[in-house]
């Protein structure tokens, strides 16, 4: 294990930063935590966790595929890919370590592999950090995540005084090897992690039952009547699939600018009136489909396709941001209960 | 006060007035409470809840609640009020379909204050006077109830519940010296360049969630431009930041004269964008130009931008007003 002391954050960041673009996580002006790129002067911020999630880095919410320039008959076709450059971010929570696995199995592993997805995460280093102080919305223990365990290349911790890290990667211990850091003991953070377990021990979300979801369940839970009750007062906003980090799908659009037009795919929402709309109509023509679709997916038909894994992390995002306050708990503690 | 609407709610079902009450329903925490609606004396007693959490307006669920069998039982709040007559106004809601009960109140808190004040883990907010007790993971904390208002209480415009059919307290009165232009006169004091770096600042956090639109009352058509893709103008993400930009200002032109200033769209917003103050712009720009006007607050009176009269401003005014650009 290695070390740093806390007054010299600063020179790590430095370090990192002079050899790759390193993003770490930075309160904007009304004091929200995002990932930024690292410049001299910015402090990481103290929040437990970004309100976007690191996912960003690796599926931007636009980007452009590819450009096509128009001159009378003659159609241009222009690639819109961009070299990516290596970068590292810092500062990843366990949750949102564990979202990339799950993104990881739809864009870097299934076919069609997602060229534009692989090539970021081949090119970057994750160093995670374990959560401090947990949020009373964080349930990712329900998922097997331990927050004092981050996963990661890196995985780091921090007391007081120092910045422990620990290698798990072969990209991790690249990072490492350059940085200006001291050797510590292997159980240097032992203490902290045990802090950690403490609290999540406290934490009211922490028995959250899942053993009515998973693989299988469609059946059962398709046509509960519980959707409807549920997906009332839900707003279709899609602010819950914005600030998820499992969240997944995407559209293709055209940005026609008159000579020349932008192909480019943005982030889309299940609860969105057009989502998967086709020529016969959009399959789900309530708030209840679309609403009950969200929460199928993550908590039976991803588990159903990826070996019982669940797509939801447990990150609290959507308890804290749903304008109405409806969310994947209520939905877990409701759903299958009137049998 | 709680009891006293819970009260009221069973009475309105059990006597038959309405079918189902519109009403705040508890969650898995104190402050997380969802907009519902109560069908049985037993659910009201069971899972509603009036708090210093129930800011959520529910003007613009009666568009569709308003429209169904039989009367629904509706609370209304004075800023919700002013949504409520606004959508009456625009003929949007059923009123004959609501028995609406207006309710006296002084402010709502905001959860993100409260986590701002450095409060984590927070697992129960008690009123107590003017303070709030706040138990936490960490342990007990306290916090004056004042410095954790929502924003539009903190400058809260009204207390007058325009249109009820009874009230729960003590009907108020209007505030026009709330303050609530006090930092739209900053943005103005501004130069244009501080002006558009402030805006482009705080609109490219925008992730385009698009929750200030589905929750504003104003914001109630049946589709919207920006989603049909017929329009020329459809976005599900701004192609560049201009968009991105042009979505936002585009949506205070539509509900220019029609936004009552009930602040939902800054309350949902989950990246903090202080929306009203764009709004609030064109508010004090339309009462500084055509006279006082606020939307909402009677059925007769027509918002100044659908509105002539020969005293009105010359669009000369434009560049008079428009600073040095
Ligand atoms: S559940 Fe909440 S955040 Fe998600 S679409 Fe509905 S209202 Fe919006
Ligand atoms: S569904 Fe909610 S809690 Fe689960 S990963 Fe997504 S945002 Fe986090
Ligand atoms: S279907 Fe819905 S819940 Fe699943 S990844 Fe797509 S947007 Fe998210
Ligand atoms: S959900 Fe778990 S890993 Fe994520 S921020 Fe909370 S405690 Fe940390
Ligand atoms: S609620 Fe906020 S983030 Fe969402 S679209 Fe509106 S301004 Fe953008």
């Amino acid at each position: 294990m290695k070390k740093i002391s806390k007054a010299k954050i600063d020179e790590l960041f430095k370090a990192i930063s002079a050899k790759e673009t390193l993003y770490i996580p930075v309160d904007d002006s009304e004091g929200q935590a995002a990932f930024i790129p690292y410049a001299e002067g910015l402090k990481m911020s103290e929040d437990l966790n970004t309100v976007r999630s690191a996912k960003d880095l690796f599926f931007p919410q636009v980007e452009s595929l590819v450009n096509f320039k128009m001159d009378g008959k003659h159609i241009e076709i222009i690639d819109a890919a961009t070299e990516k450059k290596p970068f590292v971010i810092f500062g990843v929570r366990a949750c949102d370590a564990r979202s990339f696995d799950i993104l990881d199995r739809v864009f870097y592993y299934a076919e069609p592999k997602d060229s534009f997805y692989i090539e970021r995460r081949d090119k970057s280093t994750v160093v995670t950090l374990a959560c401090n102080a947990p949020e009373e919305t964080c349930f990712c223990g329900a998922f097997g995540i331990d927050p004092a365990e981050p996963a990661g290349d890196v995985s780091a911790w921090q007391d007081g005084e120092s910045f422990f890290f620990k290698a798990n990667t072969e990209k991790g211990e690249a990072l490492l090897a350059g940085l200006p850091l001291e050797d510590a003991a292997d159980d240097a953070a032992d203490k902290v992690k045990e802090d950690i377990r403490k609290i999540t021990a406290m934490l009211p979300l922490k028995d959250l039952d899942l053993s009515k979801f998973g693989p299988g369940k469609t059946q059962e839970l398709f046509n509960d009547p519980a959707w409807a009750t549920l997906s009332e007062s839900c707003l279709g906003c899609g602010t819950c699939t914005f600030v998820c980090p499992t969240c997944q799908c995407f559209d293709i659009r055209d940005f026609d600018g008159g000579k020349e037009i932008r192909r480019y795919r943005c982030w889309d929402s299940c609860m969105y009136s057009d989502f998967t709309q086709m020529s016969a109509g959009q399959p789900r023509p309530t708030q209840k489909e679309r609403f009950r679709q969200r929460f199928m997916h993550k908590l039976v038909y991803y588990p159903d396709m990826h070996e019982g894994l669940f797509s939801c992390v447990g990150c609290g995002r959507c308890l804290r941001k749903c304008p109405i306050h409806m969310n994947i708990v209520k939905v877990i503690k409701t759903i299958g209960e009137e049998k | 006060m709680q009891a006293v609407i819970k009260k009221k709610a069973i009475e309105l079902l059990e006597s038959g007035t309405v079918n189902r009450v519109l009403g705040w329903k508890a969650g898995e925490f104190f402050y997380d409470l969802t907009p519902a609606v109560f069908t049985t004396p037993e659910q009201i007693e069971k899972d509603f809840v009036y708090s210093v959490f129930s800011g959520a307006n529910m003007s613009k669920y009666l568009i569709d609640e308003s429209k169904k069998e039989g009367k629904v039982a509706a609370f209304i709040k004075p800023c919700d009020g002013y949504s409520f007559v606004q959508l009456q106004k625009e003929h949007r809601i059923v009123r004959e379909n609501i028995y609406a009960v207006g309710l006296a109140c002084d402010g709502m808190c905001d959860m993100r204050e409260i986590r701002e004040a450095g409060i984590k883990g927070v697992t129960s907010v008690e009123e107590d006077g003017e303070t709030l007790k706040i138990g936490t993971i960490y342990g007990e904390k306290t916090m004056a109830k004042k410095d954790a208002l929502l924003e539009r209480c903190v400058h809260c415009k009204s207390k007058k519940v325009v249109d009820c059919d009874e009230m729960i307290g003590e009907n108020g009165e209007e505030n026009r010296d709330c303050g609530r232009f006090d930092e739209v006169e900053k943005l103005e004091a501004m130069s244009p360049d501080e002006r558009f770096a402030f805006w482009r600042s705080q609109l490219s956090r925008c992730i385009r969630c698009n929750a200030c639109r589905e929750v504003c009352p104003a914001c109630s058509c049946v589709k919207c431009v920006f989603d049909n893709p017929n329009s020329g103008i459809a976005q599900k993400a701004a192609a560049s930041d201009f968009e991105e930009n042009n979505f936002h200002i585009i949506r205070a032109f539509h509900v220019a004269g029609r936004c009552t200033d009930c602040g939902e769209c800054s309350r949902v917003c989950p990246e903090h964008i202080p929306l009203h103050l764009l709004n609030r712009k064109f508010i004090k720009d339309m009462n500084e130009l055509y006279g006082f006007y606020q939307a909402g607050a009677d059925f007769e009176s027509k918002p100044p931008v659908m509105n002539y009269t020969t005293g009105d401003a010359e669009p000369s005014i434009v560049y008079a007003r428009g600073g040095d650009k």
